[in-house]
Formats: structure tokens, sequence, C-alpha cells
């Protein structure tokens, strides 16, 4: 089908060197006009790199881009933009204190000598946004419109300003299902003015839903483009996460099965997480997998509280609990290593000693500080434990490395003692060594009975240590794997799976 | 905090002091002659230290605000009002025990409020106090009927302008809450607690602190030393001036916090080095004074002062500092600083 269009962009031999990684390594990349194109991959594999080194946002270090033929070389956006190439970002990057219109015209407004023509800003507005399918009043502020609406005014906007190519940076990260459709319809509509529109997403469903090819990246390479008519959505889950080239022998796992710790009963919110339930014995490790927007992390922060639910029942030990907040959690000996280390999980400036006992002495109260000599006794213990790599406890938490971080924030929950503990990604972004000894001890807590629920979108580790694995998709628990059929390939199966298979 | 770290966080306030000290020395000779007379102490130091006690009540609350990360524009129209609170209550017959716990509980209720706007609705800290801030002295005038409320009570007059074993009433009252606070907070987890909260709100919530309950404490303690603060300056001068009562003081507050080295982005906080800071600005008040210059010349004199003051602490003069005395000696010596350089 692409054959009789004319390419529109055409990338080759892209590549972008930073300090110590190479994020795009020798990657092409042909648009042709009046096609939707899906960029996909894995968190790292390259897909806003090349977005930026498109946009102008980055200097690419190598490779050459041409519009309609001929050869350009955009150094920033606005440059980018003049060429014909317009982006959206997934956090609408408008002015929520502006009108509709302003936002649309900002920095061209319409002027009758030197006053805005408002009124005209207005009507043209108007008329320009109806042609994207809404019918709204522009002389509101953008605030009081919902996010889709906004996303699509910043199409709007984009494709006012360049015209040729549309790339839209997870444009479906925030909407709800009509929401979507909206956008979508914006999106094929746009697709018929000959323009073409690429699109990252996590959304699998969408992408074969709306797209016409799919471009993968892993590790800064591209590993194929496709034509999604031709293939199905397992073989794009293999190329995005790499032919596991043996599925690691898991050695056979001696089932402890202690008593049922928590019963999780139809836990959900809107937009967030559909119902989700789960028993969890203690003494099992039980795996969330599912691609990056599945629904993993917010499983991890509705159970723990971060995010209030709107529904679902939590049963510990056969006693109704209520978890309203962390606090609560905390106080039934639940812990959650969050998935972002940085913004939720360590005080930077703190030092490690005051950061590993930050939990403990929360749930304690202030009232009854945790004499130093102990504090220090902790402290100690767990640096060793888990070999914790530094200078002295003092030392604020933040120059420490990802994976010291990351055993210090265990620590930190370590220490509480806890019964249920939650891991969100806990191997994201560390060093090799770190990331095996984390792997062991999950191994070994599950053995001193503690029950686990592991988030990660790395599926040998989930094969390695998981008793049974949870498959979220597009925020719906979509499978369930237990015992020999936890492998890698039956876990991306399973992520792949068609939507008919429903909630198991 | 070990003694010596503890005394290496306060080194920079220390040797400030001593400089605006010795300042006041140059001025005025006999500025540490101290003498006993009628049973109380006399002299330029005992009178810093006393004038300087509304601006050290202020800062003992506003160290902890800002150590969550927050401001509290409000504490000297806070003073107004317990002031007038005060006032209001003797004149109407009231025992000064009465009149002070009054000023005391209506000082909590503003802290509350704050509290409140800040903690509960989540409205930014600079916003949420400049209500209160504009509001107050409205609350003020009408608690004094638009009048300077004027009074006789003798103990209420003895906060202001009395004196314990010698000792003027005010320097003991900002010692003993500077004291007690900071027991309260290091003895405790509090300070602890509040640092994380300042440092990273989400991190200290996820990790279980009720940052919500922590955050109106704090406001309330700010609000209680404003309270105590306006009460002190109505008894000083036997009356509550709802428009001039604590006037500015807010701003003075908050520069004792900032020249006692604590950053306004909150985290780690140390009162101490706040009541360094507040002696160092009334020192600062008291070189002007002494040094007889015309009295046009105060707030730019003292505006030349503190920007001193502020350029020496800053960063880039810390480092700057850092690499002349690096680069000072010989040649030979070179690689050593480098190397510590590279460490950092």
């Amino acid at each position: 089908m692409t054959d009789d269009k004319r390419p529109v962009l055409c990338a080759e031999g892209i590549s972008k060197f930073f300090p110590g990684t190479i994020a795009l390594d020798d990657v092409s990349l042909t648009l042709f006009e009046g096609e939707i194109h899906a960029l996909l991959g894995e968190n790292g594999a390259g897909k806003s790199t090349l977005i930026k080194c498109l946009t102008g946002a980055y200097r690419r270090d190598a490779g050459t881009i041409s519009i309609d033929g001929t050869d350009v070389n955009p150094t920033s956006t606005l440059a980018s933009q003049s060429l014909g190439i317009g982006t959206v970002y997934q956090e609408v990057n408008l002015l929520p204190n502006l009108t509709v219109a302003e936002n649309l015209y900002l920095g061209r407004q319409p002027t009758r000598g030197p006053f805005v023509a408002r009124s005209r800003m207005n009507r043209d507005a108007r008329a320009s946004l109806k042609e994207f399918g809404i019918d709204i009043d522009p002389a509101q502020p953008l605030s009081s419109y919902s996010v889709a609406v906004q996303q699509v005014i910043a199409i709007a906007r984009a494709v006012e300003l360049s015209g040729k190519v549309l790339i839209l940076d997870e444009p479906t990260a925030s909407l709800d299902r009509d929401e979507v459709q909206l956008l979508f319809s914006v999106i094929h509509k746009l697709k018929e003015r000959g323009l073409c529109i690429v699109f990252i997403t996590h959304f699998l469903d969408q992408v074969f839903e709306h797209a016409d090819r799919a471009t993968v990246l892993r590790n800064g390479q591209v590993v194929g483009t496709r034509l999604l008519r031709d293939v199905s959505q397992t073989d794009i889950v293999t190329l995005m996460l790499g032919r596991q080239l043996e599925a690691r022998k898991k050695a056979p796992k001696q089932v402890v099965q202690g008593d049922t710790l928590l019963e999780i009963s139809d836990l959900a919110k809107t937009g967030t997480l559909e119902p989700f339930s789960l028993n969890i014995r203690e003494g099992e490790v039980v795996g969330l997998a599912g691609l990056l927007g599945s629904g993993r992390t917010e499983t991890a922060n509705l159970i723990f509280g971060v995010v209030k639910s709107e529904h679902g029942k939590l049963r510990l030990r056969e006693r109704d609990i209520r978890v309203n907040n962390p606090r609560d959690a905390v106080a039934h000996r639940f812990a959650l290593c969050p998935e972002d280390r940085k913004n939720d999980g360590i005080v930077g400036d703190l030092s490690v000693r005051d950061n590993i006992i930050l939990a403990l002495q929360a749930r304690q109260g202030w009232t009854r500080p945790i004499p130093r000599s102990k504090v220090d006794e902790i402290a100690n213990h767990y640096v060793r434990t888990l070999d914790i790599r530094l200078a002295n406890l003092d030392m604020p938490i933040r120059l420490l490395s990802g994976g010291n971080q990351q055993k210090a924030l265990l620590a930190r929950w370590l220490a509480t003692d806890p019964d249920f503990l939650i891991l969100d990604e806990p191997t994201r972004g560390i060093d090799i060594g770190a990331h095996a000894e984390i792997i062991a001890l999950i191994e070994r807590l599950q053995q001193d009975g503690m029950a686990l629920l592991v988030a990660s979108s790395e599926m040998e580790e989930l094969v390695a240590y998981s008793s049974r694995v949870i498959v979220m998709r597009d925020r719906c628990q979509v499978g369930e794997l237990s015992g020999d059929d936890i492998t890698t390939d039956n876990i991306i199966q399973a992520i792949a799976a068609e939507p008919m298979t429903g909630a198991a | 905090m070990s003694g010596r770290l503890f005394l290496r966080r306060i080194m920079p306030q220390l040797i400030i002091l001593a400089i605006v000290l010795g300042l006041n020395l140059i001025v005025f000779p006999d500025f540490f002659k101290i003498e006993f007379q009628n049973g109380r102490l006399f002299g330029n130091l005992i009178d810093v230290l006393k004038r300087g006690a509304p601006t050290a009540l202020l800062c003992i609350g506003m160290t902890l605000v800002i150590a969550t990360k927050g401001i509290d524009l409000s504490v000297g129209a806070v003073m107004a009002i317990a002031g007038a609170t005060a006032a209001s209550l003797v004149v109407d017959g009231h025992h000064w025990v009465t009149a002070l716990a009054g000023a005391l509980a209506v000082g909590a209720l503003c802290g509350l409020w704050n509290g409140f706007l800040v903690a509960v609705l989540r409205i930014q800290p600079i916003v949420a106090t400049l209500v209160l801030m504009v509001a107050g002295r409205g609350i003020a005038q009408l608690i004094t009927e638009g009048t300077i409320l004027t009074f006789l009570n003798p103990g209420l007059i003895h906060l202001g302008a009395g004196t314990v074993l010698g000792m003027p009433t005010p320097i003991l009252i900002w010692v003993l809450l500077g004291a007690l606070v900071t027991l309260a907070v290091r003895k405790t987890a509090l300070g602890m607690l509040i640092e994380a909260i300042g440092v990273n709100e989400t991190s200290s919530r996820l990790a279980g602190i009720n940052s919500r309950v922590l955050l109106l404490c704090v406001y309330v303690v700010s609000g209680i030393g404003a309270a105590i603060a306006g009460v002190i300056v109505a008894a000083d001068i036997q009356g509550a001036d709802a428009n001039n009562a604590g006037l500015w003081l807010e701003l003075d507050a908050i520069l004792a916090v900032v020249i006692g080295g604590n950053s306004l982005l909150g985290g780690r906080f140390s009162i101490v080095a706040s009541l360094l800071g507040a002696m160092i600005i009334q020192s600062v008040n008291s070189v002007i004074l002494l040094s007889g210059m015309p009295p046009e010349f105060n707030l730019v004199i003292k505006a030349i002062l503190i920007l001193a003051i502020l350029v020496i602490q800053s960063p880039k003069v810390g480092h700057l500092i850092y690499i002349i005395r690096a680069s000072a000696p010989p040649p030979k010596v070179n690689p050593a600083t480098q190397a510590k350089e590279t460490t950092q």
C-alpha cells in the first residue's frame, strides 16, 4: 500500500552519542504521506531521542534527513516546524490559563493595527477546530476542556504550523476510551489530508487498530519496520523485547505455600486501573508483567494507597482492611519501593542513615525517636547485608549510584519488617552487579516467608523468581501464569494476546 | 549532630556576628560594657539581645516553616493581632495570665489557619500566608477598635519591660523558646521528618510520614512564636498598635533564617543558626544607631551590610574563595589541590 505513496521524510543513518552510551545507532526511517506510523520500543530504546533528532531538539552526530527529497538540517524545533514537522508531546505543552484561540494563534495572532483582532481570532479558531471534529467555544480558557480536547488543540496548532509530518509522543497515555476514539478520528482525518502521522505509544491494541506501519527500536537500533496488516501482535512484542536466546532454565522451585496473606478483590479506579483481583500467600513472589503503561505501577500505587481506589476490597489475614494512604499501608506492614526512585523514593539531601530509618521512624511516630545507637545498628546492618557502597552514613543519598540508592530504599523498607513488599521495577537503571544482588535478595526474602509483588518489564527476571505471573495490558488484568507455564515466551504471548480473550 | 559538626554548621554565623559586633566596638568603644544597676543588667550588648527578641521569636517558627519548603508572611500581622488581643483582655479587667493565654491561643489559631490553607487546601505557602498578612492588621484594628489600646497592667508590662534576676524578660523568653523548640525537634524525630518533607514530600508521604499534620504543626509553632513576640512588643510600649506592631518584621525573620544558612528550598535546618542570624540583624541595627549617622541613612546602610553578609555566604563566592585558596600556593602544591577538586 505504501508503494504508490510518496515518501515525505527520509532519515538515514542517524546516530546520536551520549557520554558513555550510544543512544541511536545508524537508524533509518522513511515516512510516507498519508500514513499512520507507530514508533515502538521499550523504555530507553531510543524513540524519544530519534524524535528529538528529527525535530532538531538534539543535534544528531551522523546521518541525513531529507524532506520531500531535499536535505534539511533542522537546528531547533522552530526550524523543523517551518520545514513541516510538528510535534505534540505527552504532557500538553500549551498554556492552560490562556484561551483556546490564544493558544492556537500564540505568536501569530491576527491583528488590527497594534491590537489583537480578538473576534476574528476566535472566529478563525472555531472554524479550524471544526475541521478537526470538535466544536467548542475558543474564547474559553484551555484549562476548561478535557485533556483529550487539549490534545486535539495542540495537534491543530502543530498541524497549522507545520503540515507535513505530525509527531505524537504518547498521545493517549492519559486518555480514557472515548477520548482515545476522538483523538484517533482526528488522526484519521489528517491522514486523509495526506499528512504523515508518527505516534509513539505503549498501547499495542491502538497500534494495530489505527496504524499502517510500525518501526520497532531496541537499544538504539531499528530492529524492524513492519506493515501491520502482515504481522501479529506477538511478532511485534518479540521484536520489541528481543529474541530471548534461551529461556533461562528455572531452578525447580520448592513451592513454599504459606497461608493466604492478602486478598485483593476488584481494586479499581476509573481511567487508572480496571478491576484487579489477587490472592497472595506468604512466601510467594507474584510477578506483574506487561508493557509500559499497562497498569503495573498503577496497580502497585492503588494497593499501597498512593492513589485512592474507587472500588475494591482488601483483606489481610482474613480481616477487612482499609488503605487510604501510604501511612495506612505501612501500618499494615506493607512496603513499596516505587518505580521513580528519584522523585518518589529517595529524600535526596538527607543522609543515607536518615533515608534508611525514615519509614520505620514514620511508623513509630515522632514522639518515639529511635535512639542513635539503634539507628546506626540498623543502618550498618543493611549496609553490610545488602552491600551498599558508600563513604559514610552521613553522606546525602543523592550522591550514591542508582543501584546503591535502590538498595538503600530496600533497606528503608526491610527495616520496617514488612509482611508484604511491593517492588516496582526494582532493577531499572542499575548496573548488572546490583541487578543480580537484588534478584538474589528477592529470592531470599521469599524463603523467609515474605509475600512479594514485583512489577518488572524484564521478562527473564520475572521468570527467574516468580511463583506466579499476572499479565497486564491496557490497565487490565489479562492473564495469569503459574508453575512451569512461566516462560518468557508465554508472557510475551499473554501480553500480545488479542483482546478478544478478555480478562482472565 | 555531634558537637564538632554542630560547631562547623554555625561557624559562619558566629564569625559574621563577631565581625558585626567588632564594628559596634569601633563606633562605640564601650559597647561590651555591662553594668548591674537597680537590680538589672544594663549595656549595649544587653540591648541587642533584648531588642532582637521579636525577630528571634519569629525566626524560630520561620525556620521550621522554611524547612518544609514553605514561608510564613503573616507573622508580623499575627504579632499585631496577638498584641491587640492581650491588650484588650487586660483592659477588660482580666488577669495578665489570661491575656497571655488568650494571645497565644489566637496565635495558634492563626497558625492553624495558615496550616490549613497550606497542608489541606494545598495553596502555595507564599499566597496562603499572604492572606493573613493582609487581613491580620485589619483584624487587629477591629480588636483595638481603631485606637492604640494602652494598658497599665504590671504583669503584662513585665513581659516586655521587666527583668528576672536582672536579665530582661524578653531575652529569657526567646532563649527559652529557642532551646525548647530546638530540643523538641532534635530530641524527637520531628526534625528529621520535617526535613524529609522539605526535601521531597512525595517520597516522605510514600514512606508513611503524615506530612499534613506536620505541616499544620510548623505553622502553628510559627503562629505561637509570633503571638509571644506580639505580646512582648505590646508590653514594651504598654499599648497595642494594630498598624505598626511587627510591621515588616516577617521580612527580618526570613532574613534571619537565610543569614542562618538555611535554604529557602527547604530541607536541613538549624534553629540556633537562625537565632544567630536574628542577633546579627539586631547588631547591624545597633551599629547604625551607635555610629550616630543621620537616620535617613539607616535603611540604606542596613541593606548594604546585609547584602555583604549574603554575598559572602553565596555559593559562587564560596567557590571563588575556594579557587583563590587553591591557586594561591606555589605550583608544587597544585596536584594535591587538584586531586581534591576532582574528588568533590
